[in-house]
């Protein structure tokens, strides 16, 4: 198949930025989406244009590297990641627009390569259970009812790729940010830092500009992972458990 | 009368031979004892001094993101750096399968004895007896450390945690975490790497690549890296370095790895005198995904949990092109299950993987390019119902599906194997000290626990126990002499390495050729997979020691790197990474050469049984090889390998 393209162009933060069109031929439609940028990379590369730079590392919807917004929609019309999207997925002929994550809390760094290194500093306000190496005890004197196990696990799988937060029409990270609430808070290990924890992750949230929630769940219908949106109800719960007990 | 010349490995028109390697400082007495020893006789620091002492730690991964984490919260100064945006990116996080772990939870006859007897015979005896103990009593603190962090391990309704068996042992030592373990584990040791970050004890650097090691007086004291997102070309210097780089298998291009994983750290490391050891050792899965087509950039894997139920089989015609529902059962060939009647389907991976390529290369091979063979579960499907496959497989059928278009429960999957582990590494000693003083080299870049077979299960183990059990006990014990006279940025070993990357990025982008990149390491891959892949033979790994250096040369005089230095710039990074592959993977070539024996993953077809079996060659070929560098040729060092508690033996499946 033949397709177009018309991707977001921005060489470097203070850039401007413009969308600008490319056709690509021969498309395979058994190609994942990242591999019809490699192609059409070369294709630049060869006529001494600058390739197009996005992130992606394990191209198994795993790492949470890659992510674009595809045609309005972050990762695309499938509910994956955008490695795990393929072309069989559009039309021959399609004309398909693809931008990064746009949120004022993950500037551009180039093209649809975005920083989100502000959700590496809300897991550094408390996303963590405090246990030096060396002092645990025995893993299994401390049982965990499997489902409560099984719920945290859920609230684990995120990937942390900012799908969430490129949905969300307010920027918010609040999904992320809920995930790691209910996996820790779900543990009997993290009861301790349970109150701390969510007062510094919102805290940081807010902080790093990432919008508030007003409960519009784009964010959980376009996270391939599926993280549900009642992790944020347990999360405004929480909050407000720790702030009544005048913790903040 | 005849003379007999002394007899000379064909392989040695390739490279040198130095003096064996005698001392790889593991402590001797009854193996048990050997790491309690070391631990009381390692110097310790005085916490007040730890902070005067500095480390840097290349990688992010379980081996790094752990020790960045246990070093930092011990008080030393640390800098870690990735280049991931995040360093909870690290390829880690794709391990589906689990961790061992020798807990012996199942009361089923599991035991620290026995995990490292199952490593060392699984390695095939080309491990160290001292170093696989140590990994297996270090498991069980793993699971422990683990489960303190939050990490959401799989547990049994009573609430305490879960095992399965893997791998071919007979005893369930498994922990896991769904098919996500390395994603759980990881992020276990992110977090206590960002909770270090917080407290200030480690300086994070994402998006910083590591392109040179400096040493000074002999000690590795520093590294150059580029900082990526800006170009500048940064110096760090500090009184140790640990690489925990990860492996090297994108030489084959085509991998199970991340795009980005890379050999960049650990071979600028082997030129600056590092040791490289058993580089012809790499892992090659038989359950995974398909080339589709030329652009395809990466190769999925698929548990090996597969082969439980599904019957793996070609078509008895050449190139049928039928669909598989069109051949009858008499014309099909179920291989496996009549090579090895005793194993059938469920043979260990090296061989599955071998005999797929004999099918493949027989012309029997289905799918894109004939670079397949089915892997059906109709029999199982009628056997136990769909609902039971699904309950136990759908995920992978999912995965299968997505890649695909195609539907797995109506037509059979197809499967091929791929490159998906590197057991070779840089040479390190019992303290993971690299013959270079102040290098130390954790998790799958050193080369030390597999010996020529990885178990399934064992990578997530080893690069934990390297970094949060073994490393910050034989670190300590270096440091305790620092701090090291500071090396000023003007000091000429600094200043000859940051001129020699510049002049690299330079070079690389002045050439201004017509070939692109990819297309250059896609070539490669193909010669290492043809020539240095499932099966080695002399003719064809000396055709492909001329054919990488003919391409390295036309490399260095075609290549097109866009852009400039000073930008987010993916193509130099690629470029860089590229390079050095051209130069290890020559180095495999030669490694494969010399090594006239079939051991784990690596098999030299002049070197087989009757049956077509792995034969190894324990009178001649019982050690490591630790290749040094040198601008003309290497010189391979060989350290001796003894087994003191395990006997060697052979294998057989049939």
């Amino acid at each position: 198949m033949n397709i177009t393209v018309r991707v977001w162009r921005q060489k470097n933060a203070d850039d401007k930025g413009k969308m600008v069109t490319y056709g690509v031929e021969n498309v395979s439609e058994h190609m994942s989406f990242l591999e019809m940028l490699d192609v059409l990379n070369e294709q630049l590369t060869l006529s001494g244009d600058d390739p197009i730079a996005f992130d992606h590392d394990c191209r198994e919807g795993i790492c949470g590297a890659c992510g674009v917004v595809i045609n309005g929609q972050a990762h695309g019309p499938q509910t994956t990641t955008t490695c795990q999207l393929h072309m069989r997925s559009f039309e021959d002929g399609a004309v398909i627009d693809i931008e990064p994550w746009r949120a004022g809390a993950f500037p551009v760094v180039k093209d649809l390569v975005v920083d989100r290194g502000a959700f590496d500093r809300i897991i550094q306000a408390g996303g963590f259970i405090s246990a030096p190496t060396g002092s645990a005890p025995e893993a299994n004197n401390l049982p965990v009812p499997k489902e409560d196990a099984d719920h945290a696990f859920e609230s684990a799988t995120c990937i942390g790729c900012g799908a969430c937060v490129a949905a969300c029409p307010n920027g918010s990270g609040m999904l992320f940010t809920a995930a790691k609430i209910t996996h820790l808070g779900l543990l009997p290990q993290g009861q301790p830092e349970r109150d701390s924890r969510v007062i510094g992750m919102i805290e940081q949230h807010d902080h790093e500009g990432f919008g508030g929630c007003t409960n519009i769940g784009e964010c959980t219908s376009s996270c391939p992972k599926g993280i549900p949106l009642d992790t944020i109800s347990r999360l405004n719960r929480d909050l407000l458990g720790a702030l009544a007990k005048g913790k903040a | 009368m005849t003379i007999t010349e002394p007899y000379k490995n064909p392989s040695e028109q390739f490279h040198a031979v130095g003096d064996d390697i005698h001392d790889a400082k593991a402590p001797t007495g009854p193996i048990e004892k050997r790491w309690d020893d070391r631990k009381f006789n390692a110097k310790l620091v005085n916490p007040a001094n730890r902070r005067k002492l500095s480390v840097l730690v290349v990688g992010t991964g379980l081996a790094g993101a752990s020790a960045a984490a246990t070093l930092g919260e011990a008080g030393y100064h640390v800098k870690s750096f990735c280049y991931q945006d995040s360093p909870r990116r690290a390829h880690s996080i794709a391990a589906q399968g689990g961790i061992n772990a020798a807990k012996n939870y199942r009361n089923d006859g599991d035991s620290i004895y026995r995990l490292f007897y199952d490593t060392v015979k699984g390695g095939d005896f080309r491990a160290r007896e001292s170093n696989v103990y140590r990994l297996a009593q270090v498991s069980v603190n793993i699971i422990d450390q683990c489960v303190a962090q939050g990490v959401p391990f799989a547990r049994e309704y009573g609430g305490l945690l879960d095992n399965r068996s893997f791998g071919g042992v007979q005893v369930s030592r498994t922990f896991y975490a769904r098919g996500q373990t390395g994603q759980q584990l990881l992020i276990g040791a992110y977090q206590a790497l960002e909770r270090q970050i917080a407290a200030g004890t480690v300086e994070m650097n994402t998006r910083h690549e590591m392109l040179e090691l400096i040493m000074v007086d002999d000690r590795a004291r520093g590294i150059i890296v580029r900082d990526m997102v800006t170009g500048e070309i940064e110096t760090h210097t500090a009184d140790a370095v640990v690489l925990a780089s990860g492996g090297y298998g994108n030489v084959f291009f085509l991998s199970t790895n991340a795009m980005g994983c890379n050999t960049t750290a650990t071979w600028r490391a082997h030129r600056k005198g590092a040791y490289f050891a058993n580089p012809c050792y790499t892992q090659i899965h038989p359950t995974c995904i398909p080339v589709s087509g030329d652009y395809q950039s990466k190769l999925t894997l698929m548990s090996e949990s597969l082969r439980n139920d599904g019957r793996i089989w070609v078509p008895k015609k050449m190139n049928d092109e039928r669909l598989a529902s069109e051949i009858p059962e008499d014309e099909r060939d179920y291989y496996l299950e009549r090579i090895y009647p005793a194993f059938g389907n469920l043979v260990p991976r090296d061989i599955a993987s071998r005999a797929a390529k004999y099918q493949c290369d027989a012309g029997k091979g289905v799918g894109p390019g004939g670079l397949g063979v089915y892997l059906d579960f109709a029999d199982a499907i009628d056997r136990l119902g769909r609902p039971a496959v699904e309950a136990k497989y759908g995920n992978l059928f999912d995965m299968y599906a997505q890649i695909t278009g195609e539907d797995p429960y109506s037509e059979p999957m197809r499967i091929y194997p791929a490159v998906h582990y590197t057991m070779g590494g840089l040479w390190v000693d019992y303290d993971l000290q690299s013959n270079l003083t102040g290098l130390f080299v954790t998790g799958e870049a050193n080369f030390s626990e597999h010996g020529a077979n990885r178990l399934g299960a064992s990578a997530l183990m080893q690069g934990l126990a390297d970094g949060y059990f073994v490393l910050p006990y034989t670190l300590a014990n270096y440091l305790a002499d620092g701090p090291y006279d500071k090396v000023d940025h003007d000091h000429p070993a600094v200043v000859e390495a940051k001129q020699a990357v510049e002049e690299r990025i330079t070079t690389l982008l002045a050439i201004n050729g017509t070939r692109t990149v990819d297309s250059y390491h896609k070539e490669l891959g193909q010669i290492m997979w043809d020539y240095c892949g499932m099966e080695r033979t002399e003719e064809g790994l000396t055709k492909a020691i001329g054919m990488i250096r003919d391409l390295k040369t036309d490399f260095w005089a075609n290549v097109k790197v866009t852009g400039v230095n000073e930008e987010l710039n993916q193509t130099l990074e690629r470029a860089g990474r590229v390079a050095d592959f051209f130069e290890l993977g020559e180095l495999m070539c030669i490694d494969a050469l010399n090594r006239r024996e079939s051991c784990g993953g690596h098999f030299r077809a002049e070197s087989q049984t009757e049956d077509g079996e792995a034969l190894r060659h324990d009178d001649e070929f019982a050690y490591v090889s630790a290749w040094e560098y040198g601008d003309k040729q290497p010189t391979l060092h060989k350290e001796p390998l003894e087994y003191e508690y395990v006997e060697m033996k052979s294998r057989s499946y049939k």
